[in-house]
């Protein structure tokens, strides 16, 4: 039994379904992570938890209770908004205390809550001031503070670092992470960028379209993914997906794709289970992430395929750490991923190695993966 | 080339504002002007009056107008100066301006945060009270008046003021809270507030500016209002519009001008007193709703 159960949610306004028969099951102490482009039912699918839309279908529940039928404050759920949603004319220290007010708990315990609390999030010197006195992050920690003295079953957080700056939100971030990690507490939480949910998830559901593409940990999501939308959205610079033909090469399968000048290149693939195999002769896309493509210095040793393949380089971009090669494949841009000592020049020719175990094959028609 | 034109850019910009300010002072006597007329004619003596010139200035001041206006002036049949009715407008008009401002803060706050189907439909319908001319509404509310046995009172009048009132009130309410994070009363509901205390809690407080805004523009219009004063009101319940009427119209003998002056401006006080303590608020308020934050 699951701690939070969301069996076969759906949701409509009006004649219009946004949710489709969204299954999700959240084990206790979970951090799971709603991403999706923007419109794709994610906050919707929050509001539902919280109870602050009803459900048109399906049920709910929160540690064995149904709640699709019970208020939102007798669900012992606390929210964090995007706009963080502190009461303008009331104090920090108030507004922390407004909902253990509202349940009837006694004055001298919302004060121990709110002092421990504000000790945790570092906030004691900011209780007597208002929401207008406060910088950004400051009322981001408000925010959680108010969600935190609750100690609810559920954290739900609505986007809660999109309003921050980019150092800010990477802070927050990390600080977020380790709160979980101290209180153990289960968080649904949502954004639509695909680093905080990598970074803090320990499980992601991937939305389009109020579908869910694929439920998994972060890894899976990243490395295995169930088809062309959650690889292109999870990642960034996003999964090079290049038209290639299934073609039998000495008695192994290999994918063909053609170099920037039009000839054929063949790689070896990894896996040839069924899936590929009927797609023998047939167009699929070849999945290939930017850091599987390497330098041959660069290439990860532990591999047990890696193809050579020489392009002419299109662009070069030296960012920092990692330079990142442009090159042209079966006519589209390829990024591939280098140190930041590699050799590639632009114009020239080079040897990528390429790490075959990392790619993916997708059927062009279906979109989804052939070879898992 | 560049420090001719930028000299013109000055030299219009100066002409503009000369402009401008003569206009301003233009319309300001224009509107003072009548005011400071009935200023000093209510402290002159009858005999200056119809004697001399309007425009001078009072020889021999004296304020037995002001004192005959408020209590002694013959209004209707009776010599009871203003007094009696200016009450009567006060216990009208608090009482409206009270229920209309509250039912309006509530309207526009269901009509925002507790959206229901065909809420836009009937919020139209609410704006027509705001338009429908007073004519129109008289007889039927004359009516409306006699079957719940409340005409000619004051509780009457009341009445007809809130509900014409509400159409007002709830716009002004409905436009500034539209622009109020709905997040928040989300947030309040998570935390367990229920209808009235979110109202309460939440929204009330930071209503101030368009409470100013809503109470200046139900108090001046519910103050000044004569027609529906006449009609609805009996004899006790007259409002201070109708009054002056009858100070201005009854006089059987010599015309009071200077009575009439004095009552006028006893008339018109109220409403300037409230503009003067809120406006600087009222501005402000029409601001807030347009301009977020
Ligand atoms: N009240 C409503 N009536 C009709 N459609 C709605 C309503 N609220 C949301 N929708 C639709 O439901 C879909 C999901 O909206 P939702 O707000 O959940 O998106 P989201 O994933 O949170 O997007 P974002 O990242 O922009 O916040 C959208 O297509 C939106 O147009
Ligand atoms: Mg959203």
């Amino acid at each position: 039994m699951s701690f939070l159960d969301i069996d076969n949610v759906t949701k409509s306004y009006g004649n219009v379904e946004v949710l489709h028969r969204v299954d999700i099951d959240v084990q206790e102490g979970e951090f799971l992570v709603l991403v999706g482009p923007s419109g794709c039912g994610k906050s919707t699918l929050l509001n539902m938890i919280a109870g602050l839309e009803n459900i048109t279908g399906g049920n709910i529940s929160i540690n064995g209770r149904v709640v699709n039928d019970v208020h939102p404050s007798k669900r012992n759920i606390a929210m964090v908004f995007q706009s963080y949603a502190l009461y303008p004319n009331m104090t920090v220290g108030q507004n922390m205390t407004f909902g253990m007010e509202m349940h009837g708990i006694p004055k001298p315990e919302r004060d121990r809550k709110l002092a421990d609390v504000a000790k945790l999030l570092q906030i004691e010197n900011l209780l007597d001031r208002k929401p207008g006195q406060l910088s950004g992050g400051q009322r981001q920690r408000v925010a959680m503070g108010r969600a935190l003295v609750r100690d609810p079953d559920v954290f739900l957080f609505d986007e809660p670092l999109s309003n921050l700056d980019a150092k800010l939100r990477v802070d927050m971030r990390t600080e977020i992470k380790k709160l979980h990690q101290k209180l153990g507490t289960t968080i649904v939480y949502v954004t639509h960028d695909q680093i905080e949910a990598l970074t803090l998830s320990t499980r992601i559901a991937v939305m389009n379209k109020g579908y869910v593409q694929q439920l998994g940990t972060a890894k899976e999501v990243y490395d295995d993914p169930a088809n062309m939308f959650v690889a292109s959205f999870m990642g960034s610079p996003s999964m090079n997906l290049i038209p290639a033909k299934i073609v039998e090469d000495n008695g192994a399968l290999a994918a063909e794709i053609t170099d920037a000048s039009g000839r054929p290149v063949r790689l070896r693939l990894s896996r040839d289970g069924a899936g590929v195999r009927a797609h023998l002769e047939r167009r699929v896309i070849l999945g290939i992430r930017p850091e599987a493509i390497t330098d041959a210095e660069g290439a990860d040793r532990r591999a047990s395929n890696l193809q050579v393949l020489g392009n002419d380089v299109a662009v070069t971009e030296p960012a920092g750490s990692d330079t990142f090669v442009t090159m042209t494949l079966s006519g589209k841009d390829c990024i591939a991923r280098m140190r930041a000592d590699a050799e590639a020049r632009a114009g020239a020719h080079f040897d990528f190695t390429v790490n075959m175990d990392k790619a993916v094959l997708f059927d062009p028609e279906t979109e989804e993966r052939i070879d898992r | 080339m560049a420090i001719a034109t930028q000299d013109t850019a000055v030299r219009t910009g100066r002409i503009t504002r000369t402009f401008i300010y003569v206009v301003l002072i233009f319309f300001a006597l224009f509107y003072l002007l009548p005011f400071f007329i009935m200023v000093i004619n209510s402290v002159k003596p009858l005999s200056e009056i119809t004697s001399g010139n309007m425009l001078a200035l009072p020889q021999d001041p004296t304020f037995a107008p002001w004192a005959s206006a408020w209590s002694t002036a013959q209004i209707g049949v009776e010599a009871t100066g203003l007094k009696p009715y200016f009450l009567n407008s006060i216990l009208m008009v608090v009482p409206a301006v009270a229920i209309s401002t509250a039912l309006g803060a509530l309207n526009g706050y269901i009509l925002t945060k507790w959206r229901f189907r065909g809420d836009t439909i009937l919020f139209g319908l609410m704006l027509f009270s705001c338009f429908i001319p007073f004519q129109i509404v008289l007889i039927p509310m004359a009516r409306i008046l006699g079957e719940l046995g409340l005409s000619g009172s004051l509780p009457g009048l009341i009445l007809v003021h809130v509900v014409y009132g509400i159409g007002f009130s709830t716009l002004y309410f409905r436009n500034y809270y539209a622009a109020f994070p709905t997040e928040l009363v989300k947030s309040a509901m998570i935390d367990g507030a229920g209808f009235f205390r979110i109202f309460w809690r939440i929204m009330l407080p930071v209503s101030g500016p368009i409470a100013v805004v809503c109470i200046i523009w139900q108090f001046t219009n519910i103050w000044n209002d004569f027609l529906f004063g006449v009609s609805f009101a009996g004899l006790s319940a007259q409002p201070m519009t109708v009054a002056l009427n009858n100070l201005v119209q009854s006089s059987t003998g010599v015309k009071e001008y200077n009575v009439h002056f004095a009552g006028a401006i006893l008339a018109a006080l109220p409403t300037l007193f409230v503009y003067i303590v809120a406006g600087r608020y009222f501005v402000r308020g029409l601001m807030a709703g347009s301009v977020k934050g």
